[in-house]
């Protein structure tokens, strides 16, 4: 049973990887900006196991580090975003992002704890 | 020039973010996901931004990356030691092939 669950991980890293190599970028970008658009889609890959961790974990530590990380992935989007697209605002949501990210994971942490909020 | 190491940069973020992300899966138990989820943070995401950086010079865009990525090297380890602590105090054990246990005796 283990070794199948392995397999199969192993059969859609290796799907998601084909995807992420052969998708068709639209050619009128410079290569940089190709492969970064190819790059993000790993970064997406990336998420959807955070996303994994969220849905499965034990304990609710274990949601709050994948929520944790999740964020942090967030800002990574959002700062490969703004070059192939040539937007340069997307920068500020990622500071934004990090910012709110880092209270919400504070109260988060205090919470579990369970001690009150002034102490 | 500038945008090749941009890119390079970029790409050894995301590779570690990924591996991060990976351990986040693997791993088994609370404490030595977290290490996985700090580490990556710190060398990845950072890596992103600094290639960002290095992408648009200093301009607006630019400067806003660097300070990003100060922000987050100043907060990641805070939260990462803020989550450890309230999972221990919560009750989570560690896994059985944990070797050393001192915070148990600390705090009584």
């Amino acid at each position: 049973m283990k070794n199948i669950r392995w397999i199969a991980g192993l059969i859609a890293l290796i799907a998601a990887g084909g995807v992420v190599v052969f998708l068709p970028v639209p050619s009128m970008l410079s290569w940089q900006s190709g492969f970064l658009a190819r790059a993000f889609l790993c970064l997406l890959i990336s998420a959807f196991l955070c996303l994994w961790r969220v849905l499965r974990g034990p304990t609710a530590a274990d949601r709050a580090v994948a929520v944790d990380m999740l964020g942090i992935l967030i800002v990574g989007f959002c700062a490969v975003l703004s070059i192939p697209t040539g937007r340069d605002w997307y920068i500020d949501i990622g500071i934004a992002w990090a910012l709110q990210s880092f209270i919400g994971i504070m109260a988060l942490a205090k919470y579990m704890e369970g001690k009150d909020f002034d102490e | 020039m500038n945008e090749t190491i941009g890119v390079i940069l970029i790409s050894i973020g995301i590779l570690f973010d990924f591996f991060g992300c990976l351990g986040l899966i693997r791993f088994p138990d609370v404490y030595s996901r977290l290490q996985a989820a700090a580490k990556c943070v710190t060398l990845g995401t950072c890596g992103i931004l600094l290639g960002l950086f290095f992408f648009k010079g200093f301009s607006a865009t630019g400067v806003k990356a660097i300070l990003c990525m100060l922000f987050i090297i100043l907060t990641a380890p805070v939260s990462a030691h803020a989550l450890a602590r309230s999972a221990y105090r919560s009750g989570v054990k560690p896994c059985k092939e944990t070797v050393i246990d001192e915070y148990s005796e600390t705090i009584t």
